[in-house]
């Protein structure tokens, strides 16, 4: 199934890290598999970092669940409580804007107009597992 | 002075008893001396006395823009302003300077408000403590109040007097120690579960939350955008109803506000006619986790209502049991997409990795944003999983609209205002908050306050005694959607009722021109 990853301190620096174990916490509903940490840390940019933190998801979730219990037949999810009313549209005409100097100023790494990323978008050494 | 009204120092400019340059001075400096506090995390002096100069100008033209023209107010660390460093106290964006004000910001400098600076919350207004943000905890100035440290000595403790300091409550802990400090007389905060109203109670203060839709988000760096609120922090009513005055009103920039005529500017009636209305006790709000103190005075207050001849009748709101929970899947859900913008490209911190695009947004999200914050992303990541996203997400979606009902349903019923507590207990010392995590105190906390932003309606925190350990307790004002200036007039009827004592920092002011209200300083030494 999942292979067991050893976490070595909460605090390692980015490439230190190697993982961590992911039992089934007895107060959590264990649905936290290596799979799901793997995926959610992908899909949200953001690591666990430590035992606890999965620990916290897994009541976090164990706390959402209370939901199951109320019957929500019939019922219309709410997106916005405005959802009564129009939504005002202004005129399309220009009113502002040119200020590319100004945004650009808070960007670390600037090439002219351009804001500069690293190459790429995939590297399987992402985390450094 | 610093211990006025705003109307009372608005006319004192006017009528030249103080100049906005000599008041600007004072509050910069009871700023420095109350600098422990940890309530400002930038003190824009500078700029406020540049502010104070041309309002001086003004006045001396007699061309003063208003109520506000002169007066010092303070701004939560989450609203964007031009050339003033916004970080929501998160390495994430230490040292960003945006490069435009929100708008609420603007309308206060508009009116000619002094902004004397940015105050200390919890990173990304998340928490009810005050107590998680990069620049350190907010303390509570009752922890240094006379009424507080007399009870203190009452009971024997052992320990240094410092240690036992009280949280402010949050997350706008910092607009709330500010305004409570007498270093300005309003701050603007945000409210998405409750962050205006909890440090409101906690601190003695009136702490608004607008309808939803009636202020603009513009410039408010946003948490959950469908509950998200510019809050107001005040001493009185009064002034909560001036300030939301110059705020009110729909804002191109900012389509989730409405576009109705709203009657401005807030001109409350001082005398409402108690024996019209029709006050709702919720059945659920009493909880066994209701401190005594507070239980009483909000029974206390039923029957102050009851005996002015109002209609005071028991409501229920049957799922008030689901909301917090309800509130957590969409306020993590909604946190997981708005953090998504922060990846160090085009502004705030960024990491020195650069192998690839993820690898650098990976490492700057992580060196940017604390536990609290991380731990909301990944969950609400999980409940928007494609797995997930009817049974939490949608789930959680139409539990709202059943909460939203609940509420129409009351007011329904002939019901005018709702009148309910605003935190279990009084301000807790730090040492006991940061005993349970970030999660389980929110859960706790918000628990009286989230259901509000979930329907989109007006609420208030009204001050109204001390409890038996000298430490303020409010209660709560829920008003029906845009009917903000109703539930401010009844909430100042209560205010006036109610009398609730100055805080007493005497050993803060001991300079003789800070006169507090009509009292004369006491000369008497607190030392031990």
């Amino acid at each position: 199934m999942w292979s067991r990853l050893v976490w070595l301190g909460l605090r390692a620096p980015l490439g230190g890290r190697q993982g961590f174990t992911s039992k089934a916490d007895p107060q959590g509903s264990g649905r936290i598999t290596a799979e799901v940490i793997e995926h959610l840390e992908r899909l949200a940019l953001v690591d666990f970092g430590s035992r606890e933190a999965v620990a916290r998801l897994e009541k976090a979730i164990a706390f959402a669940d209370r939901l199951r219990a109320v019957d929500t037949d019939g019922v219309e999810p709410m997106e916005s409580v405005l959802e009564d009313r129009c939504l005002y549209l202004r005129s399309d005409n220009v009113v502002e804007g040119n200020c590319a100097d100004e945004l650009l100023q808070n960007s670390h790494r600037v090439v002219e107009e351009y804001f500069v990323a690293p190459p790429g978008t995939c590297c399987p050494e992402w985390f450094n597992r | 002075m610093l211990g006025r009204t705003l109307r009372e120092v608005s006319a004192a400019l006017k009528q030249g008893q103080i100049t906005p340059t000599e008041l600007c001075q004072k509050c910069l400096s009871l700023i420095k001396k109350t600098k422990f506090l940890n309530a400002y995390i930038t003190v824009s002096e500078e700029v406020a006395l540049k502010q104070a100069e041309e309002s001086e100008k003004r006045y001396k033209n007699g061309q003063s823009l208003g109520d506000l023209d002169g007066i010092p107010i303070a701004v939560k660390d989450n609203f964007s302003t031009s050339g003033i460093e916004t970080t929501c106290a998160s390495n994430m964006l230490k040292g960003y300077i945006p490069p435009y004000n929100a708008t609420v910001v603007q309308k206060l400098l508009d009116q000619g408000a002094l902004l004397m600076g940015k105050t200390n919350l919890d990173e990304f207004a998340m928490g009810s403590g005050s107590t998680d943000g990069v620049f350190g905890p907010v303390k509570n100035p009752w922890s240094y109040s006379k009424q507080y440290r007399e009870k203190r000595k009452q009971n024997p403790h052992s320990e240094n007097e410092d240690s036992d300091w009280l949280i402010t409550g949050g997350s706008s802990g910092g607009s709330a120690a500010a305004v409570s400090a007498f270093t300005c007389y309003a701050a603007l905060g945000s409210d998405t579960g409750g962050s205006t109203r909890n440090p409101a109670a906690h601190c003695g203060l009136v702490g608004f939350k607008p309808s939803y839709g009636l202020v603009s988000r513009h410039g408010l760096i946003p948490l959950v955008n469908s509950m998200d609120v510019p809050g107001i922090l005040t001493r009185c009513v009064d002034d909560a109803a001036i300030v939301l005055g110059a705020l009110a009103g729909p804002d191109p920039r900012d389509s989730t506000t409405v576009h109705d005529p709203i009657n401005k500017p807030f001109m409350l009636p001082s005398l409402a006619d108690v024996s019209k209305l029709c006050i709702g006790i919720p059945k659920e709000y009493l909880v066994p986790e209701l401190s005594s103190e507070v239980q009483s005075l909000w029974s206390k207050a039923a029957d102050l209502f009851e005996s002015e001849g109002a209609k005071v009748i028991e409501v229920s709101l049957p799922h008030t049991s689901y909301s917090i929970v309800c509130y957590h899947v969409l306020c993590t859900s909604e946190v997981a997409s708005n953090m998504a913008r922060f990846d160090g490209l085009q502004y705030g911190h960024r990491c020195d990795i650069d192998v690839s695009t993820e690898a650098m947004y990976a490492a700057t999200r992580r060196e940017g944003f604390n536990d609290v914050v991380r731990g909301r992303i990944l969950s609400g990541n999980f409940f928007l999983l494609k797995e997930n996203y009817e049974n939490y997400f949608v789930k959680a979606q139409k539990v709202r609209r059943l909460i939203a009902n609940d509420f129409i349903n009351a007011f329904n019923s002939g019901v005018d205002v709702l009148l309910t507590p605003t935190t279990l207990s009084e301000a807790v010392p730090y040492l006991e908050f940061i005993k349970e995590d970030n999660r389980t105190r929110s859960a706790q906390d918000d628990i009286f306050t989230q259901a509000v932003n979930m329907a989109g309606l007006p609420a208030v925190s009204i001050p109204v005694a001390l409890s038996n350990q000298g430490l303020p307790i409010g209660l709560q004002f829920i008003g029906r959607a845009f009917c903000d200036q109703q539930l401010l007039t009844v909430a100042k009827w209560f205010e006036k009722q109610v009398q609730f004592p100055v805080i007493q920092l005497q050993e803060l002011m001991d300079d003789c021109s800070a006169v507090l209200e009509n009292e004369k300083l006491a000369s008497v030494s607190l030392k031990q």
